[in-house]
Order: C-alpha cells, then sequence, then structure tokens
C-alpha cells in the first residue's frame, strides 16, 4: 500500500521540561505508532492510546508523541486540546458520558444530569466517594436518539474498553460510575426488520438476519455480488452506472456521487485516497451507526468498489470516537476480508490493489466536515479549510479524495445490483433510491426506517407508530440541529431533496425529531444553540463568537417570556442579525446552518410568548 | 542572473462593483480590489503569512455563490461579478466588528482597524446586557496578563485569534513552533503547550509574533511598562531605519524612540531580508545603548 | 573569492536552490534570519546536508548530518571532490572553459579515497558518497558556512578546499549555485570593503599594485607604504618581538576576544601606547592609556554597513549619544588634525561620496538610491546599475570574461593542539542565540534563554568522569585552566565538549583556547582545543552557586 507522506521529520523540538511518560503510557504510544517512521498522522491514534492507558493527556505522554512522531509539543497539545474525548487536564481514567442533548432532555437527561451532580459533584471534577477512580461529564447527543437517555462509559487502563449505554436509569449511570459495569447495553432499533419484515428493504436488508461478524454468512445473504460485478465492468464502467443511477449524497449536501468519483478518477495527481465519513454526530442521527454494526462487510465491499473505481489504493474509514460497539465490529470486519485477501494487494486474484484504515475520532461534531475530517486525520486540529479548492482536487495529504457518507456507500452496492439506470428508477426523480429516517423523540417506536424517496413526513411518522402516548404534536425537527423545524401543518411535504428545499426546509441526514405539547421548546432552542458553540472549531469569527452570542441572546429572551414578549425584540433583532452573518460569512457548514434550526422555530412558533412554558 | 524567460502570464477578466477589472491570473480578490481603488479591510491577512482567511472581515459577495467569499485568499477567476460593498457585505463586515468588539479588547488595535469599524459603524455594545437577574450575561476573553519574562508580555484579553504570530512562530517565518491554537470554539486560545510559561517552552524570543500581531495582545515589555506608568505617547516617538549591530545578516530595524530611549524595535514587512522578522539579538538586544 | 571577498549568492537563492549544504555553521542560532531563508529552500523541496561535530539546533533541520572530527574539513572536501571526479559527475565543460589547474588538483586528490575519507574525517563513507553524488546531479546547490571553517589554524585552505567543489560542478555564478560565507559581524563585510584590511584598499583594491597605489597616492596627498600590512596576529607576533609598540583600537575587545587570553594580556599590558576608541569601557579600554569614548555606530550615528550577501545598507542615527561619546568621523577628524592634516568637518554622506569615487564596486550607490531600494549589492558601478545579487556570473559567459577561477591544491592538517592522554578531550567553542562574541552587547538585556556559561559534555564522557548536570568541574588545556558548570548535551559525540565565550567575565574560555594562527587569514584556532576536564572535590559551599548560575542577569 503506498504510505501516506511522513511530513517534514525535521525540527529543533524543545520538549516539556522534566515531563516524563510512565512505562505503560510508552507502551500504549507505541504500540500505536508501531515502527512506522516519524509520521505526524499517527498523532490522534497516539493520543487516543495514552488517553486509554491512563485517562488523560499527560504533559509526559505528550513529550513521548511528540519524541516518536517529531510533532511540537504546542502543535500536539492544541491538536488533544481540540477534542472532547480528550482530557489535557489529570481526570479520573473512568468517564461516563452523559447525553443532555435534545432527544434525551425529552427523556428526561437535564433532570438526570441534575441528580448526578448533586450526587456526585460537578461534571468533570473527580467523582465524590470513589477516590478519584471516576468522573462523569455531559455529552452532545451520542447517536443513540431512539434509546434515549443514552450514556457512554469511557474507561482508561481496562481490557474492557468503551461502551454505550441507552435507555438508562439514574441506577445505571450511577452504576456505571461507581463500578464501571454497564447495564443497560444499546441494541438495535430498527422496527421494520422486525417479523414479519417489511419486504422492501434494500439498505436494512441484513440488518437482523445475517450474523454481522461472518464474512459468510455476509456472502450467503447477497455480498461480494457487487464487487465481482464491477471488477467485471472496470472503472469506467461502474462510474457510468454510478453516474447514471443520478446517486446523490447522504451526508447531508447531496452532491451528485457519479460527479465526484468521475472527477476523483480523471484527476492526473496521484496517489488518490478515499475517505469514508462515519464522524456521524449531527444531533438526532444514527443511521450510519445502525448500518456499521449490523451490515460492516458492506461498507467494506462498497469501499472496495469505489477504490477501485477512482483509482485509490487507500482507503480511510474515519468514525467518530463514541461509537465502540460499530468501531470493533468494522474493525474485526476489515481483518476478516484482508485475510480473505479480499482487501489488500490483489483483490480478489484481479490484480486489484485496496486497503482500509479505521480511524475513530475523538469528539468533535466539526470532524465530520469533509475538509475537517482531512486535518484530523492528518494529525492536525480539525479545522476546515477554505474551498476551493475542494477535495476532488486537493482533499487528504493535498490529493485527490473522494469522501463519502456510510449511507452513500451502502447505496454504491444496490446501484451495481440492479444497474444505475434500474436505480434511477426507483425512488423521484430528483432523489434516487431509499433513505434511512432516524426517528426519534416523542414517538410510539423510535428507531431507523428506511422509505423510497418522496414519502410524507406523515406517513414516516405513521411507520413508527405516531406520536407518543397520543399527545399531540407540537413540531418535528427534520434534518438534525442543523435543519429546520416544521409545523404539524407542514407533514405532507414529500421527503426529497427537491421536496424539503421547495418547503425550506432540509433532509440533511435523515433525522426526524417529534415534540408533542408538553416540549418547551425554548429549551431545545437553547440547548441547539449550545451546541453550535461547543461544537464550533473556533477559526472563524462569525461562528465562534456568533453562536456564543446566538445562545446568550436565546437565554435572554427565554428567561424574559415571563415578561411579555416585547421585551425581546431588541434580542430577536441581535439573533437574526448574527443569523445572517454566521450563514454568510462563516468558513463551514456548522457556521452557516448554526442558526438555520433556531430561525425557523422562532419564525415558525410562538417560543417566546408567555405561554409557551 | 540567467535571462529567464518572462512566464506568460493570462488574464482574467472580472467585473467588480460595476467595473470592469483585468488582473493576471492568480490575483486575488483583494489585490484586484486594491487594483481599482478599493479599500478592502483585513485582519488575518498579511502579505507575507500564508491566508488562514479566519476573520471575515474581508468577505466579498460573488455572483452564483451562496455564501460570501474572503477576498483576501479567494483567487479572481474568469467572468466573476464581485460586488464589494452590497447590504450582505456591508451587514457581515459590520457584525465581525461588531462580534470582535463585543468580546476583545480592542484599546491598543492597529488604528486601521479601529478606523475600519467606524466604518462600518459597528456597534459592538450592542451584545452588552445580561438580563437583570444574569440570565444571557455575554461573555469575552479577558483574563490577566501573562508576564513571564523580560522581553515581551501577552495579553490575551486582547487577542482576537487571527492566527497571525502561530503562523509567523511556526512555518511561515521562525518555524519554532512555540504556541499554536489550543482548545475549541470560543475558548479557543493561542497557548504553548499546556499553557506553560514561556520560559520553559520552546519560544526562542525572536518577537517575530510581536511584529505581525494586529491588536497589542503580544508587546515589547518595554512598551507594556510604560503604558502602564502612564508614558507611552506615539506622538513623541520617532522611528528610524538601521542595520542590527549584531551578526552578519543585516537585518534591517526599525527603531521607536521616545526621550532619546529605544522601546520598541520592527522591521518592515517588505523587507526582502526580514521580511519582518528578526532574531533574539536584533529585538531586543538594544538595551546595551541604553544601559550606559 | 577568485579576487572579490564576498559570498557570491543573494540569501534569496538559497530559497531556490536544489541541495543545501550548511557546513561548520549554526546559523539557525548564529545567523537567524539567514536560516528564515535557508527553511523556505527546504520547505520548497531542497535536500540539506549539514556537516558539523555537533548536532546543533541547525543540524535537526538537516536531511543528513555528517558529525566529522574538528578539523578534518580539508579531508573531507578533498574526499567529496575524489569521488565526483571518480564517479565521472565532474562538470567537465564548466571546469576547462572557466577553471585553471584541475590537473594538479585532480591529482593531489587522489589519494583521498572515500575509506580514507571516512577515516581522517569519522564521517562514514556512505554519507561522503551521497553528498558528493547529491552534490554534483543538483541542477543547484549552495554550501554555506560560518566560524566552523574560518576559526581554525588552516582557515583559508578550509575555503579553498570548499571552492574547489563549486568548480568542480559549476555550483557558481547562477542563480540558486553559490557559496556563502556568513559573516559573525554586521559589518566584517563592510569593513574588509572598506580597506580596513592588511592588504586592500577600498573596493578590494590591491595595495602592493603600483598603478593603484599610484591613484590613491594622488587623491590622499602623500605616500602609501608599498608593502601589505599586518593582519591581527602578526601584530601580536610584532609586540611580541617588540616591533610594535603602539596600538590603536576600534571598537574591538582582543583582551576577551583574543585565543590564549593569558598572552593577549601580557602583550597589550606590555605596549607603550594603547589607545582605544569604543562604546563601552571594555576590558581593553581598562589598560589603555588613552580611552575615545565613541558613538555606538548603528543607532547614534550615520553611515553604511555591507552584509554578507554584499548588500550595502544605510545605519541611521536614533538616538543621542551619552555624555562625551563622539562620532567616530569626528574622532578621527580630530585626531588627524592634531597629527596635522586638517580634514574639514565632513559628514557620513561626504565620506561616502570619496567611497563612491574611489572603489568600482561602491560607484553607483548613492544614499538615495541605497535608501530607495533597501541597499544594493555589490558591484554597483554605475547610477544605472541594478547591483549584483549574483556575483561571478562572469563564469559563464561565453567565452570567460576576465581570468578563470583557479583550483587551489590544499591538504588535510590535523587542529595543532593535539589531543593526548593528559588532554583526551576536544574543546570546541561557537556562539548561542541569545548572546554575541563577548557578550559585552547582549549582556545589556536579560534573556530567559541565557544559562550563563556552561561546559557541554556528551552523556557518555559525563557518565565516564562521574560528572552530573550541574556540576561545577575545571577544564584544563596546556595554557590554562578555568572552572564552569556542566550541561550535558547528547547532541555531542563522545570526546567531543564545546562552551562559548559570551561570558568572558565569568568563565574566561580564551585561556583555553590555543593562538595557534592561519598565516593567511591571521584567524586563530579557536574551534579546537585539547583539554581534560577534572571533577572537582564537592564543596559544599559552592554547589548552588556555581560558576554559571549567576549569569542569567547581567
Ligand atoms: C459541520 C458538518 C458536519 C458534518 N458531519 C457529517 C457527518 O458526520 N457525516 C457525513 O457523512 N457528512 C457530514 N458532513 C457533510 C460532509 O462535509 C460531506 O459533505 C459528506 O461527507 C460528503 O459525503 P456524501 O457526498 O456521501 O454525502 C458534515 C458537514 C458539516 C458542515
Ligand atoms: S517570540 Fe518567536 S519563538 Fe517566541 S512565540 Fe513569538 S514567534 Fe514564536
Ligand atoms: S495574539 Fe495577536 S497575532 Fe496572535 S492570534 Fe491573537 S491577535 Fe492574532
Ligand atoms: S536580527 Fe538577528 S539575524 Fe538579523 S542581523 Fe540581527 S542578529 Fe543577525
Ligand atoms: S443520544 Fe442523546 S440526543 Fe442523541
Ligand atoms: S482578512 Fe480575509 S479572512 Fe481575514
Amino acid at each position: 500500500m503506498p504510505a501516506p507522506p511522513e511530513g517534514n521529520p525535521d525540527v529543533d523540538l524543545h520538549l516539556i521540561p522534566g515531563a516524563v511518560a510512565s512505562i505503560g503510557e510508552q507502551d500504549a504510544i507505541d504500540a500505536a505508532i508501531g515502527s512506522a517512521p516519524a509520521a505526524r498522522h499517527l498523532l490522534l491514534p497516539a493520543l487516543h492510546a495514552a488517553q486509554a492507558r491512563v485517562g488523560w493527556i499527560s504533559p509526559g505522554a505528550l513529550n513521548h508523541i511528540c519524541t516518536r512522531l517529531l510533532v511540537p509539543p504546542a502543535e500536539g497539545f492544541g491538536v488533544a486540546s481540540f477534542y472532547a474525548m480528550f482530557a489535557t487536564k489529570r481526570r479520573a481514567p473512568r468517564t461516563v458520558h452523559v447525553c443532555d442533548d435534545i432527544a434525551c432532555r425529552i427523556k428526561g437527561a437535564e433532570g438526570l444530569c441534575r441528580s448526578l451532580e448533586q450526587k456526585f459533584g460537578a461534571p468533570g471534577q473527580d467523582a465524590n466517594g470513589l477516590n478519584g477512580a471516576a468522573t462523569w461529564v455531559r455529552s452532545p447527543c451520542l447517536g443513540l436518539c431512539e434509546q434515549a437517555p443514552a450514556a457512554l462509559v469511557q474507561r482508561a487502563g481496562e481490557s474492557r474498553g468503551d461502551e454505550a449505554m441507552a435507555h438508562v436509569t439514574l441506577e445505571d449511570v450511577v452504576g456505571a460510575v461507581e463500578t464501571g459495569d454497564v447495564r443497560a447495553a444499546q441494541q438495535t432499533i430498527a422496527p421494520q426488520t422486525a417479523e414479519p419484515r417489511d419486504s422492501g428493504l434494500r439498505l436494512l436488508r441484513r440488518v437482523g438476519k445475517a450474523d454481522p461478524s461472518s464474512l459468510d454468512d455476509y456472502r450467503a445473504h447477497g455480498g461480494y455480488v457487487a464487487l465481482r460485478k464491477a471488477l467485471a465492468l472496470g472503472p469506467e464502467g461502474v462510474l457510468r452506472e454510478v453516474n447514471d443511477s443520478k446517486l446523490l449524497g447522504r451526508g447531508g449536501a447531496a452532491f451528485p456521487t457519479g460527479r465526484k468519483w468521475e472527477g476523483v478518477a480523471r484527476n492526473p495527481a496521484r496517489p488518490h485516497y478515499l475517505v469514508c465519513n462515519a464522524d456521524e454526530s449531527e444531533p438526532g442521527t444514527f443511521k450510519d451507526r445502525v448500518i456499521m454494526e449490523e451490515d460492516p462487510f458492506a461498507l467494506v465491499e462498497a469501499m472496495t468498489i469505489a477504490g477501485y473505481a477512482t483509482g485509490c489504493e487507500q482507503g480511510y474509514l474515519y468514525i467518530r470516537g463514541e461509537y465502540p460497539k460499530a468501531t470493533a465490529r468494522l474493525q474485526h470486519a476489515i481483518t476478516q476480508t484482508r485475510a480473505r485477501g479480499w482487501l489488500g494487494d490483489n483483490i480478489m486474484g484481479e490484480g486489484v490493489r485496496f486497503d482500509i484504515e479505521l480511524r475513530r475520532g475523538a469528539g468533535a461534531y466539526i470532524c465530520g466536515e469533509e475538509t475537517s475530517l482531512f486535518n484530523s486525520l492528518e494529525g492536525l486540529r480539525g479545522e476546515p479549510r477554505n474551498k476551493p479548492p475542494f477535495p476532488v482536487n486537493v482533499g487528504l495529504f493535498g490529493k485527490p479524495t473522494v469522501v463519502n457518507n456510510v449511507e452513500t456507500f451502502a447505496n454504491v452496492l444496490d446501484v451495481l445490483a440492479y444497474g444505475g439506470p434500474a436505480f434511477a428508477a426507483s425512488g423521484t426523480p430528483g432523489s434516487a433510491g431509499t433513505k434511512l429516517f432516524c426517528v426519534s423523540g416523542c414517538v410510539t417506536r423510535p428507531g431507523l426506517y428506511e422509505a423510497p424517496f418522496g414519502i410524507t413526513l406523515r406517513d414516516v411518522i405513521a411507520l413508527a407508530g405516531g406520536v407518543a402516548d397520543g399527545r399531540a404534536l407540537k413540531a418535528v425537527l427534520l434534518g438534525g440541529a442543523a435543519g429546520v423545524f416544521v409545523t404539524p401543518e407542514e407533514l405532507d411535504m414529500p421527503l426529497t431533496f427537491e421536496g424539503t428545499r421547495a418547503a425550506n426546509a432540509t433532509l440533511g441526514s435523515g433525522v426526524i425529531m417529534l415534540f408533542d405539547d408538553r416540549v418547551d421548546l425554548g429549551d431545545i432552542l437553547i440547548r441547539i444553540a449550545a451546541f453550535f458553540r461547543d461544537e464550533s472549531c473556533g477559526q472563524c469569527v462569525p461562528c465562534r463568537i456568533g453562536t456564543i452570542r446566538q445562545e446568550e441572546a436565546l437565554h435572554r429572551l427565554v428567561a424574559a417570556r415571563t415578561k411579555g414578549a416585547a421585551a425581546g425584540a431588541r434580542d430577536v433583532g441581535l439573533i437574526n442579525d448574527l443569523a445572517l452573518v454566521m450563514r454568510d460569512a462563516s468558513i463551514c457548514g456548522l457556521g452557516q446552518t448554526a442558526a438555520s434550526a433556531v430561525q425557523s422555530a422562532l419564525q415558525k412558533f410562538p417560543v417566546l410568548s408567555p405561554e409557551a412554558r | 542572473m540567467e535571462a529567464v524567460p518572462l512566464n506568460f502570464v493570462r488574464a482574467v477578466d472580472l467585473k467588480i462593483d460595476g467595473k470592469d477589472v483585468r488582473v493576471p491570473e492568480g490575483t486575488t480578490l483583494l489585490q484586484a480590489c486594491k487594483s481599482v481603488g478599493i479599500d478592502t479591510p483585513t485582519l488575518c491577512y498579511l502579505e507575507n503569512l500564508t491566508p488562514v482567511n479566519v476573520c471575515r472581515v474581508c468577505v466579498v459577495e460573488v455572483e452564483n455563490s451562496r455564501v460570501l467569499v474572503p477576498a483576501c485568499s479567494r483567487v479572481a477567476e474568469p467572468g466573476m461579478v464581485v460586488q464589494t460593498d452590497s447590504e450582505r457585505v456591508r451587514h457581515s463586515r459590520k457584525l465581525v466588528f461588531e462580534l470582535l468588539g463585543s468580546s476583545v479588547d480592542l484599546s491598543t488595535a492597529e488604528p486601521t482597524f479601529l478606523a475600519d469599524l467606524e466604518r462600518y459603524a459597528a456597534e459592538p455594545d450592542r451584545f452588552d446586557t445580561g438580563d437583570a437577574h444574569g440570565h444571557g450575561a455575554k461573555a469575552t476573553v479577558k483574563q490577566p496578563v501573562k508576564i513571564d519574562n523580560d522581553l515581551y508580555v501577552r495579553d490575551y484579553s486582547k487577542c482576537v485569534l487571527c492566527y497571525k504570530c502561530v503562523e509567523a512562530c511556526g512555518t511561515d517565518a521562525q518555524n519554532t513552533f512555540a504556541i499554536a491554537v489550543a482548545g475549541r470554539g470560543f475558548n479557543a486560545s493561542i497557548a504553548t503547550e499546556f499553557d506553560t510559561p514561556l520560559p520553559d517552552s520552546a519560544c526562542v524570543y525572536c518577537g517575530n509574533c510581536i511584529g505581525v500581531c494586529p491588536t497589542g495582545a503580544l508587546m515589547f515589555k518595554s512598551e507594556h511598562d510604560m503604558r502602564e506608568a502612564g508614558t507611552w505617547d506615539e506622538s513623541k516617538q520617532t522611528v528610524t531605519d538601521t542595520i542590527c549591530p549584531y551578526c552578519g545578516v543585516g537585518c534591517t530595524l526599525q527603531l521607536h524612540v521616545q526621550d532619546n530611549s529605544i522601546v520598541r524595535v520592527t522591521s518592515p514587512h517588505d523587507h526582502d531580508v526580514t521580511e519582518g522578522h528578526l532574531c533574539i539579538k536584533g529585538r531586543f538586544g538594544w538595551q546595551f545603548v541604553q544601559n550606559r | 573569492m577568485f579576487g572579490a571577498g564576498g559570498g557570491t549568492s543573494a540569501y534569496r537563492e538559497i530559497e531556490e536552490t536544489d541541495l543545501i549544504v550548511l557546513w561548520g555553521s549554526n546559523a539557525r542560532e548564529t545567523h537567524p534570519i539567514f536560516f528564515h531563508h535557508l527553511l523556505k529552500g527546504k520547505q520548497d523541496g531542497a535536500r540539506m546536508f549539514a556537516i558539523d561535530p555537533r548536532r546543533t539546533s541547525s543540524v535537526a533541520w538537516a536531511d543528513v548530518w555528517m558529525g566529522l572530527e574538528v578539523g578534518s574539513d580539508v579531508a573531507l572536501a578533498n574526499t567529496i571532490g575524489r569521488e565526483i571526479i571518480a564517479a565521472g559527475l565532474c562538470n567537465t565543460a564548466f571546469v576547462e572553459r572557466a577553471t585553471t589547474g584541475f590537473e594538479e588538483y585532480k591529482a593531489a586528490v587522489e589519494i583521498y579515497t572515500l575509506e580514507h575519507g571516512e577515516k581522517l574525517t569519522g564521517v562514514k563513507a556512505e554519507d561522503i558518497r551521497d553528498l558528493a553524488h547529491s552534490y554534483a546531479r543538483a541542477d543547484r546547490a549552495q554550501i554555506c558556512w560560518t566560524l566552523g571553517i574560518t576559526e581554525h589554524h588552516n582557515a583559508v585552505d578550509n575555503v579553498f578546499a570548499i571552492i574547489n567543489l563549486s568548480l568542480l560542478t559549476g555550483h557558481v555564478g547562477r542563480w540558486g549555485s553559490g557559496l556563502v560565507p556568513l559573516r559573525g559581524q554586521n559589518n566584517v563585510q563592510g569593513g574588509g570593503d572598506m580597506g580596513a584590511i592588511p592588504n586592500k584598499f577600498v573596493g578590494g583594491q590591491d595595495v602592493e599594485d603600483p598603478v593603484l597605489r599610484a591613484m590613491f597616492e594622488k587623491e590622499y596627498a602623500g605616500t602609501i607604504p608599498d608593502k601589505k600590512g599586518w593582519h591581527l596576529s602578526q601584530m601580536f607576533e610584532a609586540m611580541e618581538h617588540g616591533e610594535l609598540k603602539t596600538v590603536f583600537v576600534l571598537g574591538e575587545n582582543p583582551m576577551q576576544s583574543e585565543a590564549d587570553a593569558k598572552r593577549t594580556r601580557r602583550l597589550l599590558e606590555g605596549l607603550e601606547h594603547l589607545v582605544v576608541q569604543d562604546i563601552f569601557l571594555t576590558k581593553t579600554a581598562e589598560v589603555a592609556h588613552v580611552v575615545l569614548p565613541a558613538a555606538a555606530s548603528w543607532c547614534e550615528s550615520e553611515g553604511t554597513v555591507t552584509s554578507s550577501e554584499r548588500r550595502v545598507q544605510r545605519v541611521r542615527k536614533a538616538l543621542e549619544p551619552p555624555g562625551q561619546a563622539k562620532d567616530d568621523i569626528d574622532i578621527l577628524t580630530a585626531l588627524a588634525k592634531r597629527l596635522g592634516r586638517d580634514w574639514g568637518a565632513p559628514t557620513a554622506a561626504d565620506v561616502w561620496e570619496e567611497v563612491r569615487r574611489l572603489s568600482p564596486w561602491h560607484g553607483g550607490m548613492s544614499y538615495g538610491r541605497l535608501e530607495q531600494l533597501n541597499g544594493l549589492q555589490w558591484p554597483c558601478p554605475t547610477d544605472d546599475h541594478p547591483g549584483s545579487p549574483t556575483l561571478h556570473t562572469r563564469l559563464w559567459d561565453e567565452p570567460v570574461s576576465g581570468s578563470r577561477a583557479p583550483f587551489q591544491v590544499v591538504h588535510h592538517s590535523p587542529p595543532v593542539d593535539l589531543l593526548s592522554e593528559e588532554f583526551p578531550l576536544r574543546l570546541t567553542t561557537g556562539r548561542r542565540l541569545e548572546s554575541f562574541n563577548t557578550g559585552v552587547m547582549t549582556g545589556g538585556y536579560t534573556s530567559p534563554l541565557r544559562h550563563g556559561e556552561r561546559i557541554e559534555l556528551s552523556p557518555e564522557d559525563a557518565e565516564r568522569l562521574h560528572i552530573t548536570a550541574g556540576e561545577v568541574v575545571r577544564i584544563v588545556s596546556r595554557r590554562g585552566s578555568v572552572e564552569a558548570q556542566v550541561k550535558i548535551d547528547p547532541g555531542l559525540r563522545p570526546g567531543l565538549t564545546f562552551m562559548t565565550l559570551h561570558f568572558p567575565d565569568e568563565v574566561e574560555t580564551n585561556i583555553l583556547t590555543i593562538d595557534a594562527v592561519d598565516p593567511k587569514s591571521g584567524t586563530a584556532e579557536f574551534k579546537a582545543a585539547a583539554v581534560r576536564v577534572e571533577k572537582i572535590v564537592p564543596v559544599q559551599a559552592r554547589e548552588p552557586v556555581g560558576a554559571g548560575a549567576a549569569g542569567g542577569k547581567p
């Protein structure tokens, strides 16, 4: 495999005086780096190793990493302090991350956190009475919204590693903090895959059927038919099918996949890189997690096809750090496939070279933005790059790069199985194929649903059993925190890229989150604003300062509700001004959409009227 | 020198504020604007640093672009139609100035920057109020001044996070990498590793970060002390170009002198020997003429 | 070089070269802004070799470090030269057209095989081969050096050996290819260019050339000796022999800057008449009969200085000099008047006009142009001349204009101060980033980087001698001994030790150094003394203070 560039190996390093890593830290870091020559792109794996060993990035560990990788300590610190899962001050080795994001709030997460605070003290500090063994922190969405409230146990120095918890009670979380034991393990919830199975499932067809740990079982359920077909078609043939399929990216921007692939395939610069964006961190989103947990071989196969078609020999799968189960299953799938010779130097004996390296994020929503993802992979801070140039020309390590979402890749198998034109004929003319919908919130059967494009919002909600507890629907958040709120009157909106756009909405990452008449939207808006403030990389002024000013103004407005709406006119003006500058002048999609949900809610709902509470 | 054949440079035609403009290929919109006398505010941009395009005060409107684009780094393309003074542009520039002014102490910022604030009628105070109960009180970057050596001080209450110092300390000049951006979002800041004091860090006191800082967040200790004592008076200062008395490189020093004392040393950014950068001796090694 | 005493390239050129050889120079610390230009070249893909006995912070940036034995530079250069010839990589067309003496050179270096070179220099044969081939094959290549080359008893030979390599490959006289000696002080270049060296008038014009001498005699209305004068070490020789009894020192501190400090002190104190003109009451001034307080030339008076890229630049008055201090020009004209010559009261600009009139290099450099163009690089003969970033482009003219460049046969000659059982360690000296020479100027500001004088030892030697970091030890050479605190530097190879000359008031390193002098240049061998390091039986009271501990503050 072509090794990634080594970066500049020459610098007169100055280390932190007197800080030496423990033997344990050294061993962990050395194991993560291996015998590779000093290479900056190994920084994140090395930091993970240090964090997993002792629960924080100590000065000694940073010295050791920087010496091995020839990274200046100030830069190493800049990277480590960027990620929420890394602590740069001593932190207890066991940290329980408790989601207090929107879906979990609806299910009582805020109360849970208050109780934890009473019992254990402030988040991040050593939990009361546990001799520095554990702590708890608040977390943004953990991608388990259909099983809210959720939590994640991060364990250092233990072989058990990290583990997610779902449908947690206070007792569950207290137990996890005190002992590290997980009593409420996460599951997979895709109601259409329960018997009687929905016969129209495509992306979910193997979920609940094929053993996700068995390559043979994957084959028995249709796996590796598509790759064989691709090899028969040749790269040009694959590009043609994908173009014909009219497949649009499922990561949020709905860019034509065929065009992207062609752009890289035809680019004379070498090498080409392939990246699978599995950083799924948009609040309310959990679709990619389900695919990775339940059908990991499908992702491996689809990436292989993409690599083959676009002339990439090295692929990176960048998965969010809070997905331990998906990470384990994917790693297993990659190892098995490689052992079978279907990844590596001579795939299926056809002389095709392609391999995949799995890389974990470390708690940063922004790293889902493709160019910050590249920076993160390269061992830099996860700050988005200015575009142009676009990744097809200048991507990972400065080379032409294909980057696609997990769900996009999953669709590629169908494109090859049915043929491009047939794929294009499904769904609607503007939105081909099926779509995964992450349904959560005040709904009877939360979970992941698949439906052809064109289905209405009302019908998806019906699939999920309607509003829970027979309550009245107040609002639906469509597309995630970066999406928009829609009203009960808008439910007949067809769920397509073009349909939502026409309604000034967005499909985003397929989030459909329901709020019934008991939910205080003001509280939800403040949480959304806080999410963006927290997740802004901090690079550009409109986003770095705009998001915090938006949050402050919302706090004031919501607090002012008791005094009547007029009290907040000035702050509404500020919020609207901020929305404009963030949308117009931010570098990346995070800042550009940080006001979108808030704006839609303020326009459509009487959020600020005294009666709203 | 050998005769180097002049590369054939193609011309690019575009429209800026309704005017036809022709520039050589590779020209940024900022340069293109300048070529027709349009003055664009900048903050994070400097000729001798790689554009980071983070501050966004230079944004312009380009037809068919969903969002505004940073003039400092966007390269002119044939047929572009650019607006530099549209409602959207004015709004964004004004808001960026207001956001900075609302969170950062700009009292010692470059005069041009303060003039731009006025030009766009920025009212940073708009964001001031928390409500009566302290709900939504305004966050700022206010913090104590860092004084950990005798040469220069760091007052990050004045930092607009323009990245210039990081670039000057890094690959754009000094390659010492003593400082980097740490943390994230509003908490992002310029820091050494673990915020260790400068004498323990990799800092070599070239002061090249001071040389590029637009806000006075990084300041000669001499200037800081005089400001504290109320004796700093730029109207009484002269600036004289001379050559560094130390090694044989021959760096141009600009001596800022008040009351027959050197109070600060800079170097011109457009000088092709220094590009504005110096080493510790040229930057700080002048005390000996004053200790006599 | 070949008749013009200046580096051949502009700093900018190193940004566009393909191969950089940094030879005997810790430019990262001693010429930091030049190193900025060098790093731009590296960022642009240039490969870098560093030749230095110590693994310095400059070396850290190199692709290949060649840690040679102190004083084996000629052997290394000759081995590289032989390998280039043997591998058939010599630029024959250039050699034939533009040089002389190739055959003699070829014969002379024949003995420096890779194996022999490895033995003499301690550098791996494969690394020498790598450098030879890379240098010869590079499109453009630069060799840069500093005092690591020139502070040796055979300094001029070292330089010749390097020049030979550039002639062999044609890496001279073209943009991006050249020889870059980095000067240690801001006007070393200018001083020489102005004629403040024993053998030249202003503009590099030979004093022994009768035609030139006649021109100057006419200009100055007097006679000028027809033999070149003494250089610094010859002056000390002459003092030793009683031939030199009166000395006028301008802006130098030989008492502390010369090798073998004991001898220097004895000779200076023995003078009949010593006049010192300086901005400080230096150690030398302290023993002078007359001290003339001068204004600091770089900020209290007007004039020009010339940098390592032959760039003449203006210095200007920004401050009023203190007390009785006077401008150098005023002091000299007053002195002349007492000696019977009335030069009037010339300004710096007047003096500069004289330079322009008499020096062909400087004719085109009016103050106005110097101002406008950020200085000009000589030669710049006329008002419409753009100056000369690159020197010796004539070697590429067809046919070569002017004289051809000669190869100079030079041979390896190890340091004079031999290692022995009694003095088994090699002491080499150098500078640190934040300090300068004898510290007279840099002592004026407090630097967090300054830790006083320390002797740096390799971890291996320290362990063998049971010495730990921070301990105060005695360092003994054949000439005397000093005490200093120990710093352990893993960048030193066993057998090598390092000190600076920055803190002579605390630790007079020059007590140790040898005044073995290069007969051709007059520079002493600061870079190679033989010493031993002795443990001092721990004295309780001394420990926390240490010889260098007080060095942080002046
Ligand atoms: C703040 C932000 C976060 C993003 N997060 C993700 C993500 O988690 N997963 C993803 O696939 N795309 C994400 N995207 C979109 C990616 O930038 C990119 O458009 C996508 O990976 C392209 O893949 P696709 O063409 O297959 O949709 C995000 C964009 C932004 C601006
Ligand atoms: S003084 Fe120089 S080394 Fe120190 S932080 Fe500033 S730029 Fe970096
Ligand atoms: S310290 Fe100055 S130069 Fe550095 S980021 Fe802040 S404002 Fe910019
Ligand atoms: S500033 Fe530093 S590099 Fe420049 S001339 Fe002075 S001592 Fe030399
Ligand atoms: S898991 Fe809590 S909101 Fe998604
Ligand atoms: S000057 Fe253009 S973004 Fe800062």
